[in-house]
């Protein structure tokens, strides 16, 4: 969550200082959705993510200064400068990639879980998606394609409550997505996207039932950004002030930080390593060099 | 004149319509309060309120079809992508739908939907915000599509699809939406039709044919081509179905040289047409091979640098009028 946190941070101070060419939409707020989940994923395991993808990639293992470079737009990055925020790719860690479009990870999970289980591997394909998503017609066709095979994928809802400025009880008449699953016949389940230790149990249970065979769940996880819908954006009219404060006051970091207090010298050797780790990956990107222009045709076929 | 942007100049197209015909309504993600991710619909909601100003959920299939069902039953939908990609997962809906059902129920329906988004390269917005497919929606019977380059035409052409009881995509490139331009009065009506290309510069030595963006970097080569004795025409397509031909074999035949600009694919695009048009009609007229300069045939890449090799630059269309002028 730290790593999550303070590369977010960076990323939005680089916004405001022009090193960041493209869309930036950052995680502040649901750090522990992304960590809790991918504590349980291998490699193996293929994560299909959103427009609001940094947390799930460096969960899943893409290094800071790879992610940070990719939203510098340099050759160093992730996706090599051609994706930046919203396509970033590490199939070599299992992060099959951040979508510009909403939806098309529910579908891509679907068919990681059908790999999965035609192969006979025992990995799972999991899909991180917004709020906004499950009144898109991938979500519906894509848990119903996954129930009806039984796929070992998980569809992880990050209910932040919002998509853009439209709130979920505008976009829905039933804003309690976790039960959506019920008319797919699968599991759902409901757990507060800010504390760790509940997304964690409540992945943990749904990843070793699909890596057994027991099919596809849809966690729903109770959440909120406490920055704009992307870096520049105005963050007022559709909603208050004092939401954002009482949900800031739910850090994530810190409720866990709070479950342990006999640990907090630990907690604060881990702030200090990853700031130094988010200090060496912002300088390693400034000095990387952009891409050479006559590469940008490259990789269009195999 | 008063100078306008893009988006004012369409917004009081709108407003003023919206006001006369209330069988219009707008839908799309984030036009009601919030007043459209470009403020295309600022201010509207206001007036007109939810009913007519209709925020939807992320479900462009769902709300493409709605629009071709109401616009069966009486009303004129538009529907506001803010990023043209966005549409492509309603496409079924308007290729087997929206464009064929004039031609289904022979003639007995008609179609007044607008479908309008931002489109084009730039910004770093990469492969997801950044297409344009105007020449694939115009390889589709029954649609008509507009690119305007400048707020006034915008405005003009948007009033047209504001009456056209056929289905109009309406794309302006992103990249020139903040850009003003002359705009009469609010109390000129004029109004642009469909299929009538504007001859944007006057020339003798060349034909210069382009359109949005591309149109307005064709114009500035143009001017410092001048400066090198080289006498372009540059026509502004304006609207890509119906395509006006005989502006441009009019301008060829005094010119007797055709080069093509355009930001999209070569293979099968807006180039390839007017050529193909221009070997069957004007063949006679020519006096060099006509010649196509396009943006590279890729997904759009993220980097500054990448980005800018996959766009004609200012330099290569100058080069390029160059050499259809040696040729
Ligand atoms: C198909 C499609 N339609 C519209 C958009 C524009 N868009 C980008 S993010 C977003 C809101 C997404 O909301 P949600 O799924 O709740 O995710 P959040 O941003 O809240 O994390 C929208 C409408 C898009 N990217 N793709
Ligand atoms: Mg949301």
């Amino acid at each position: 969550m730290q790593v999550i946190r303070q590369t977010e941070e960076a990323l939005a101070r680089s916004h405001q200082a022009g090193l960041i060419h493209g869309a930036c939409h950052t995680y502040v707020g649901e750090e522990a959705i992304a960590a809790g989940v991918c504590a349980h994923l291998t490699h193996d395991d293929a994560l299909f993510s959103t427009h609001r993808g940094h947390g799930h990639a460096l969960a899943k293992g893409v290094p800071p200064r790879e992610l940070i470079a990719e939203l510098f737009g340099r050759v160093t990055g992730c996706s090599r400068g051609r994706g930046g925020s919203m396509h970033l790719f590490s199939p070599e860690v299992g992060m099959m990639g951040t979508s510009g479009i909403v939806g098309p990870c529910i579908l891509q999970a679907t068919g990681a879980g059908y790999t999965f289980k035609l192969l006979g591997k025992p990995h799972v394909g999991v899909a991180f998606f917004g709020d906004g998503a499950s009144n898109n017609g991938a979500f519906h066709e894509g848990l119903n394609l996954a129930a009806i095979y039984q796929l070992p994928t998980i569809f992880i809802c990050e209910n932040n409550q919002f998509a853009t400025e439209i709130a979920i009880t505008y976009a829905t008449r039933n804003a309690d997505i976790w039960t959506k699953a019920a008319s797919f016949g699968m599991p759902g389940v409901c757990v507060d996207g800010n504390d760790s230790v509940a997304v964690w149990q409540a992945a943990g249970e749904a990843i070793a039932r699909a890596r057994s065979g027991g099919g596809p769940t849809l966690i729903e996880c109770k959440t909120y950004r406490t920055r704009a819908h992307a870096e520049g954006m105005r963050d007022g009219g559709y909603r208050s002030a004092e939401d954002v404060e009482k949900w800031k006051a739910r850090d994530p970091i810190k409720m866990l930080a709070a479950r342990m207090p006999q640990e907090q010298a630990e907690f604060a050797a881990i702030e200090a390593d990853v700031k130094a780790l988010v200090e060496e990956a912002v300088a390693f990107a400034k000095a990387s060099p952009y891409p050479d222009g006559i590469t940008a045709t490259e990789h269009i076929y195999a | 004149m008063r100078e306008l942007t893009f988006t004012a100049a369409t917004r009081e197209a709108l407003t003023e319509r919206m006001a006369v015909d209330p069988s219009i309504f707008v839908m799309g993600e984030g036009i009601g309060p919030r007043g459209g991710n470009f403020g295309t619909t600022l201010g509207l909601y206001e007036k007109h309120g939810p009913l007519r100003l209709c925020d939807t959920p992320i479900a462009e299939r769902g709300f493409v079809g709605l629009a071709c069902g109401a616009a069966m039953t009486g009303a004129r939908p538009i529907v506001d992508f803010m990023f043209l990609d966005f549409i492509l997962d309603s496409v079924g809906e308007i290729f087997n739908q929206i464009a064929k059902m004039q031609y289904m129920s022979s003639g007995r329906l008609k179609m007044p939907v607008i479908l309008r988004g931002c489109i084009g390269i730039g910004s770093s917005a990469a492969t997801h915000h950044s297409s344009s497919y105007y020449s694939v929606f115009a390889h589709v019977p029954g649609l008509r599509v507009i690119v305007p380059s400048n707020p006034h035409d915008a405005k003009g052409l948007f009033r047209t699809a504001l009456r056209s009881d056929d289905p109009v995509l309406f794309l302006e490139h992103k990249n020139i939406l903040h850009l003003k331009g002359p705009v009469p009065d609010e109390s000129d009506e004029y109004t642009i039709p469909f299929g009538l290309a504007n001859v944007a510069r006057v020339g003798r030595d060349v034909t210069v044919v382009s359109l949005g963006l591309m149109l307005r970097r064709a114009l500035e080569a143009a001017e410092k081509l001048a400066g090198e004795g080289i006498s372009v025409e540059v026509i502004d397509l304006r609207t890509v179905a119906p395509l006006d031909m005989p502006t441009v074999l009019t301008s060829l035949k005094k010119t007797g040289r055709i080069l093509v600009v355009d930001e999209t694919f070569a293979p099968f695009g807006v180039g390839a047409e007017v050529i193909a048009q221009v070997n069957e009609r004007g063949f006679d007229d020519l006096d060099a091979p006509p010649a196509r300069l396009n943006g590279a045939h890729t997904p759009t890449p993220y980097s500054p640098t990448l980005e800018a090799a996959v766009v004609p630059s200012f330099d290569a269309i100058a080069q390029a009028i160059r050499d259809v002028v040696a040729a």
